[in-house]
């Protein structure tokens, strides 16, 4: 996994609540067998028009949010599905942060899986955020995952939580398989004091 | 109280044998899932009154260190073909087997037609994906459950079927309506794709344990409502991130008397309301649902598991995090107007206006929803006419369901302006509902009969809704484009689609 320290991006708002899997990518694009190539697919209802041609009202269409990697998103983001083609399609279209005030807890826990990173914060600095991505213009913010700051040009400095373990695997680009069967003795020992053989 | 005079003693660790898994050989090579105790169980009550799930999760935990997610063991793992590839694919990568074959268990279901089964897939990609998950099954050494076997079906009536489901478990999936297996008492919850791979790699999850939100219904459900009347009302209550972080467990009388199938209903949709997981304490229900199915303990080995699922049940004094209280009596017959299944009214209410609510975010996404919808805000529930009908699902596709709605249909006709489907929730379910002969029921009143599958749940494979067509459905999620791009989704139960395909439009089953 990709690992994550400090990102620096532009960001794009969606001011949207309940924001579900099956937008982010709807379920034909389910049926392939790769973890890649998703982000053609990402939020592909809303993006594109009938005729294939894209949605200009939609906000990743904005000529200005061209190139965003910061998605900034209201409350319940990421709910609905357990498909990790969510995360997917958001990683593979170039995000890196995503920042709401709430997310549904398996897309959450996905995106930890995938080298990006969910940032809870709360509705008034989710708001204040939104206000200064309208206000100026090329709205940029770095977010540091090692001292849990997120900053921009404009005098902002905000803390974040985020679960310590998570965190350093995250840092590290840590794979949980390999994590877990530095342990795998215990889980052994598990199945033979609980009749597993 | 039935719980709680149960006499936990401290009794000395013993080792803990394998009681039936030489009898589910016997019939079958694998797969061999049994949920394994040892007596700390009983130890650890008699100390701290603790709930369901803390009981179940201190049972599996291999690994704890402060600071650190815990490594929780995993009993059962079912796999489908949709978010099951990349996971096989990582182990093939990293050189990994599967860890424990036997405790996994595989079934297409998503991507399967539900027309003739003799016929080849005509979707090249779907086939594929099924293809891939054979070679992957037959390569891991992993049951599969394929879509000529008697016994295929959706995954989540599947595994209750074949008693793979127990209470005592912890049982995962990569798709959020595991949440299901709760039903009996299990630690049950929905998993990505990332972490199939890595419960197939070490039979473990790393997991933080959630809080517990107690949900307590009493009283009694007015005739014509369902399960699935009352997890909707639930959740329009709650919203659709009210159980968000937590860990549910339904308790209360009106709980209790649920069958087993509808309690299924009430923790499949626990995701719906942002909860991983919803549970339900096992008792005489459970048990004799349990009692002779295939992978059940059987004798006494099954009056030994039944004395340990006895204990399972939330201690008295045990506390949850939150407590939410809801009276059976209020809770009348259920339809959603929007795009999530919180958007959700009695049946005989209107469609809310966005000036109904006071928040404004939620004032626009009822805006955009009821303009996704087709609605303008105030249309009397019962004024909606539907276009389709589909009755299945993991929520709703198991032989009571098809009951329900055979006998609101019975002896009528579907409406000429109604295209209307079952789709059984298992080859059992539907050889079941033949020998009823329901199946007759519902094609002689202008039904479509079926093969298993999800079908137009989420409509992966050929049963789609048209741009703008109207459906009453039985299944979970009403969201933008779930059952087809454009299409309008309002869930009810099976006794108010069944009604809904006959009327044309929806109406109160409870009248």
């Amino acid at each position: 996994m990709q690992p994550f320290t400090q990102h620096t991006g532009l960001v794009v708002p969606m001011d949207r609540v309940d924001v579900d899997t099956d937008q982010i990518i709807p379920k034909q694009f389910l049926k392939r067998i790769e973890r890649t190539g998703f982000g053609q697919f990402l939020f592909f209802d809303w993006r594109f028009l009938e005729n294939g041609g894209d949605n200009p009202e939609f906000e990743l269409n904005r000529p200005e949010y061209d190139g965003a990697s910061i998605l900034l998103a209201r409350r319940n983001f990421g709910c609905g599905s357990s498909r990790e083609h969510a995360p997917w399609a958001l990683e593979d279209y170039g995000f890196r942060v995503i920042i709401a005030p709430s997310f549904a807890d398996i897309f959450y826990n996905n995106c930890f899986k995938n080298g990006m990173l969910p940032i809870r914060l709360d509705e008034a600095a989710v708001n204040d955020l939104f206000a200064r991505a309208a206000k100026y213009q090329g709205y940029r913010l770095s977010v540091d995952l090692e001292r849990r700051t997120i900053t921009d040009q404009h005098g902002l400095s905000l803390t974040f939580e985020v679960d310590d373990f998570r965190r350093q695997c995250l840092l590290d680009g840590l794979d949980d398989i390999a994590l877990t069967l530095e342990h795998e003795e215990k889980i052994t020992e598990y199945e033979q004091t609980h009749g597993i053989v | 109280m039935r719980y709680n005079d149960v006499n936990i003693k401290i009794t000395k660790p013993r080792p803990v044998v394998a009681p039936y898994i030489a009898e589910s050989k016997a019939t079958l090579a694998r797969p061999t899932v049994a949920a394994l105790w040892s007596e700390n169980i009983a130890m650890t009550t008699k100390q701290t009154p603790r709930t369901m799930l803390d009981k179940i999760w201190d049972e599996h935990v291999v690994r704890y260190e402060p600071g650190q997610q815990t490594i929780l063991y995993i009993d059962l793992q079912l796999v489908h073909e949709v978010t099951s590839p990349q996971a096989f694919e990582g182990l093939r990568i990293s050189g990994r087997r599967v860890r424990r074959p036997e405790r996994t268990v595989a079934t297409v279901d998503h991507n399967v037609p539900t027309t003739d089964r003799s016929l080849p897939i005509a979707d090249p990609v779907s086939k594929q994906q099924i293809d891939v998950l054979r070679e992957n099954c037959r390569q891991f050494g992993v049951k599969l459950y394929d879509i000529d076997d008697p016994q295929q079906g959706v995954v989540h009536v599947i595994s209750p079927e074949l008693g793979l489901t127990q209470p005592g478990m912890t049982i995962v999936c990569g798709d959020s309506h595991t949440a299901t297996h709760g039903a009996f008492g299990s630690l049950a919850f929905g998993i990505g794709t990332s972490e199939v791979e890595h419960v197939l790699a070490t039979q473990t999850l790393l997991q933080q344990k959630p809080k517990t939100l107690e949900i307590r219904i009493d009283g009694r459900l007015a005739p014509g409502v369902s399960a699935k009347d009352m997890i909707l009302y639930i959740i329009g209550k709650i919203s659709t991130s009210g159980g968000t972080g937590y860990c549910i467990e339904y308790t209360g009388s009106a709980i209790r008397s649920l069958s087993m199938e509808q309690r299924m209903t009430m923790c499949n949709m626990s995701i719906e309301a942002g909860a991983r997981a919803g549970m339900i304490a096992p008792d005489e229900t459970t048990f004799q649902y349990l009692k002779g199915r295939q992978f059940a303990p059987k004798g006494k080995d099954f009056d030994a598991a039944v004395d340990r699922w006895k204990r399972l049940p939330t201690d008295q004094g045990a506390g949850y995090d939150r407590v939410e209280r809801f009276a059976a009596a209020d809770i009348r017959p259920q339809v959603t107007w929007g795009t999530n299944p919180g958007q959700v009214v009695d049946v005989g209410g209107k469609v809310p206006y966005p000036a109904d609510y006071d928040d404004p975010a939620q004032q626009k996404a009822v805006a955009k929803a009821l303009q996704y919808m087709g609605l303008t805000g105030g249309e009397p529930i019962n004024s909606i006419a539907v276009d389709r009908v589909f009755i299945g699902s993991c929520t709703n596709g198991r032989i009571e369901d098809l009951r329900a709605a055979a006998d609101v249909v019975r002896g009528r006709r579907v409406a000429d302006s109604v295209d209307a489907m079952v789709v059984p929730g298992s080859g059992p379910v539907k050889r079941q509902a033949e020998a009823e002969g329901l199946d007759k029921i519902f094609t002689e009143a202008g039904f479509q009969w079926r093969e298993p599958g999800c079908s137009m749940c989420l409509a992966m494979n050929p049963d789609v809704l048209e741009p703008g067509q109207r459906c009453a459905s039985t299944s979970n999620r009403n969201f933008e484009g779930r059952q087809g791009k454009g299409g309008r989704t309002h869930l009810v139960s099976p006794a108010m689609a069944a009604a809904a395909a006959v009327e044309g439009h929806f109406v109160d089953v409870s009248q």
